[in-house]
């Protein structure tokens, strides 16, 4: 007999195996990943604290920034109908998921929408950009870095959309799609540091 | 396997293998996600680029063996040490060290691969891709400014002489780019093994039945997963100046060059434990198996190394007392140097205690782990020396820190990872290396080891500078460096024999058997090899020394722990 399968059978010693419980691959992984991007954002947002008001020239972030009201409160509300999305999915009631998974699209997108709007007021109204002073330079990175962050959020949920259009989800899905909205948890999160640190702390 | 024959697929592999033999295989090793493979990839690769980065030192010993040498010029001389240094740290301490945990995590926890194989797979071609840029920037430095090859910044790429008005063409981007993509496999890999260890262990394995180094593997992967991305991000930074005219460390307007320095040490210290994580991993297999003894303090051992890994979060300025923080900054980044060296001296304590009454056998793995303690010894004394800030102030950017930091990489983790290589290779090949020809390997690594950096030391406490390209003659230093330089031939030697020895015994070695060393911990318990599943039936263990509670059934383990 080999030790190999001596050691799998325990044919050889019959001591106590004490019992483990493992948690889920995918759970484990996105908390992990969901570490390593905070530590991430949080040098950005070092940055972005560190050059407050050291800009040599205008424009400054009180002239010309407004705290984007209707995008946070978007934003925040889509982490409410995820969780009612993935509560659906889990009870099987695929339709329901459906919808709450199509209003978390949307709110998301509007997201991005009311960003892109933001963006083009500043740059071609205001005549911020990256390279005009600290700020933009700080402004555009930090945001941006947000920004790309929701757009991967909003195309993983679209692809989990056009499955769930094309009947291919059911419950059986419920863990992998739960993985997801922990990451879109994450983003949100993320949102509620970035809005305290450039439109509250840094205006 | 008969199942798959009817499969097209399968059939088309059949037929390239029959008709061009070659490629078969090296199609097999491009597209394979097994964990043992990769492992053995990254750290075939680590080798070359050791070989590689080590002729690159060896071509700056040249330069200055003598004073006032011509070898080289010093734009070249400063693109060498540039290369050099990054190379060494992202190209070969860190593919190789995540090599042999890629190989040896999965089979000590008795699983058939990591937890996300694909992810394993796109790390390692990251790393590859992202190191040939960093030697591709030789050719495609220029840009189109003819303004130099490759990076010639130094591997820490002090700003603002990164940025576009000081750093012409794209050698910085070659830098950037390619660390960046070597740093995001790396991620990639430390939630793949992290992962693995919480979620993929066998039957019975609790955590506090791990064996040691796949602790250390959780210990360092964490480290990884936090220390990687402060690196990334600055480097983001850096490309935004560079491309987009951004300016975050851009002194002209108002950028900060400081910042910059900041953001590299929160990842640069730690880094430093990330490398020597794993050569005390391996040391921590390897003492007690060549003591016939378990690991002294286990609990402790790994309490040590949780707490090493937490302070060295919080010690990255003591790279930068010459900046001129302020006195509060310098009390507390030297007392946190300090205070790390406390659990480092336990884990000393604690090899010493294994090796202390034990039956030891001098086989060459050993042989170089005990080399590994004296010389990580002193290189943890220079270190607290240096951690000193007005000693500091003396003797930075002088020859006494590179002998300090080579110290760590070579002295400690060189050695370990050469002990490692002469451990597990009849593991991976089901071939012994000849112990000859080690000790061979050993003595020469040695002497050779010790004439170069011992020296190194006095060097810089006689006021010789870092990264100069040459120095005049009658100022104390011309003997100090020759010696220096007759070192290198030693260890060129050393290495010279290793390769020698590798050959031969893939060639010509004699059979390893699954167990060569009378080794504890499951990766003894398959074959060698160990089949592309690693074990045809999931092991279940008891205690931390599985195969101990299998040899010795009239006294197991599990009976004490």
């Amino acid at each position: 007999m080999s030790a190999a399968s001596a050691i799998s059978t325990g044919a050889m010693n019959l001591g106590p195996v004490e019992p483990t419980t493992l948690p889920s691959r995918g759970r484990v992984g996105i908390v992990i990943l969901i570490l390593t991007e905070t530590v991430f954002f949080s040098i950005f947002v070092a940055a972005y604290v560190f050059y407050i008001g050291k800009s040599l020239n205008g424009p400054r972030p009180k002239d010309v920034l407004a705290p984007p009201i209707l995008n946070t409160i978007c934003l925040l509300s889509s982490s409410i109908t995820i969780v009612l999305a993935m509560r659906a999915l889990q009870a099987g009631s695929i339709r329901s998921f459906g919808i709450w998974w199509l209003a978390t699209l949307a709110l998301g997108g509007e997201f991005m929408v009311g960003t892109a709007m933001e963006w083009h007021r500043l740059i071609y109204t205001e005549h911020l950009t990256i390279r005009t002073n600290l700020f933009g330079t700080t402004y555009y990175s930090l945001v941006g870095l947000h920004a790309l962050h929701v757009t991967i959020g909003l195309i993983l949920i679209l692809l989990v959309m056009v499955f769930t259009m094309l009947g291919y989800m059911d419950r059986r899905h419920a863990e992998r799609t739960d993985v997801l909205s922990w990451y879109w948890h994450f983003v949100d999160a993320v949102w509620v540091v970035v809005f305290i640190t450039v439109y509250i702390i840094g205006r | 396997m008969a199942g798959s024959i009817e499969h097209p697929i399968a059939l088309g592999a059949d037929r390239e293998q029959v008709s061009l033999p070659l490629l078969g295989s090296v199609h097999e090793w491009v597209v394979t996600v097994d964990h043992k493979r990769l492992g053995m990839m990254y750290i075939g690769g680590g080798l070359v680029f050791f070989v590689i980065a080590g002729l690159q030192a060896a071509t700056i010993r040249l330069q200055l063996a003598i004073p006032e040498a011509g070898i080289v010029a010093p734009q070249v001389f400063n693109r060498l040490l540039t290369v050099h240094g990054t190379a060494m740290v992202f190209l070969v301490g860190m593919p190789v060290l995540t090599g042999f945990l890629n190989y040896l995590v999965p089979l000590m926890i008795g699983a058939r691969d990591l937890a996300f194989p694909r992810l394993n797979a796109f790390g390692f071609w990251l790393w590859l891709f992202g190191s040939l840029l960093l030697y591709f920037s030789y050719i495609g430095g220029d840009g189109l400014y003819g303004a130099g090859s490759a990076p010639d910044v130094g591997w820490f790429a002090y700003a603002p002489l990164t940025e576009r008005a000081f750093s012409r063409g794209n050698s910085t981007d070659y830098w950037i780019l390619s660390i960046l993509l070597t740093s995001v496999g790396s991620t990639a890999t430390a939630i793949n093994l992290l992962t693995s260890i919480f979620c993929m262990r066998c039957e019975g394995m609790t955590l506090r039945k791990m064996p040691v180094l796949v602790w250390l593997a959780a210990v360092v992967s964490f480290l990884m997963c936090v220390a990687l991305p402060p690196l990334s991000a600055a480097q983001i930074m850096l490309l935004l100046d560079r491309f987009l005219g951004a300016h975050f460390f851009d002194t002209q307007a108002g950028g900060s060059a400081i910042l910059w320095q900041h953001f590299f040490w929160i990842f640069g210290h730690p880094e430093v434990y990330i490398l020597v994580f794993p050569a005390f991993a391996f040391a921590n297999e390897i003492i007690p198996v060549f003591s016939r003894k378990v690991i002294f303090g286990y609990s402790v051992m790994v309490a040590a190394s949780c707490a090493i890994a937490i302070i060295s979060l919080s010690v990255w300025a003591h790279h930068m007392f010459s900046v001129g923080m302020a006195p509060a900054g310098n009390a507390f980044f030297a007392a946190s140097t300090m205070l790390v060296s406390v659990p480092t001296g336990i884990k000393i304590f604690n090899w010493i205690g294994t090796m202390w009454g034990g039956k030891i056998r001098f086989r060459v793995p050993m042989l170089f782990s005990v080399a590994f303690l004296v010389q990580f010894l002193i290189a943890g004394l220079t270190g607290i020396m240096l951690g000193v800030a007005p000693f500091d102030w003396q003797l930075t950017d002088t020859y006494f820190v590179v002998a300090h930091f080579h110290y760590v990489l070579i002295g400690a983790i060189i050695f370990m990872i050469f002990a490692a290589i002469y451990y597990w290779f009849p593991k991976a090949t089901g071939k012994m290396l000849s112990e000859r020809l080690g000790k061979w390997h050993f003595w020469l690594f040695l002497i050779g080891f010790h004439m170069t950096f011992d020296t190194m030391h006095f060097a810089g406490m006689r006021g010789m500078p870092r990264r100069i390209y040459t120095y005049q003659p009658g100022r104390g230093l011309d003997t100090l460096n020759l010696i220096e330089s007759v070192g290198v031939i030693f260890q060129a030697a050393g290495v010279l024999i290793l390769l020698i020895n590798v050959i031969r015994s893939i060639r010509s070695g004699e059979p390893a058997g699954d167990d060569p060393w009378d080794a504890w911990t499951l990766e003894w318990s398959t074959s060698s090899p160990p089949p592309e599943y690693n074990f045809a039936t999931l092991p279940v263990v008891r205690s931390r020394r599985p195969l101990w509670d299998l040899k010795h059934p009239e006294d197991p383990d599990w009976k004490y722990e």
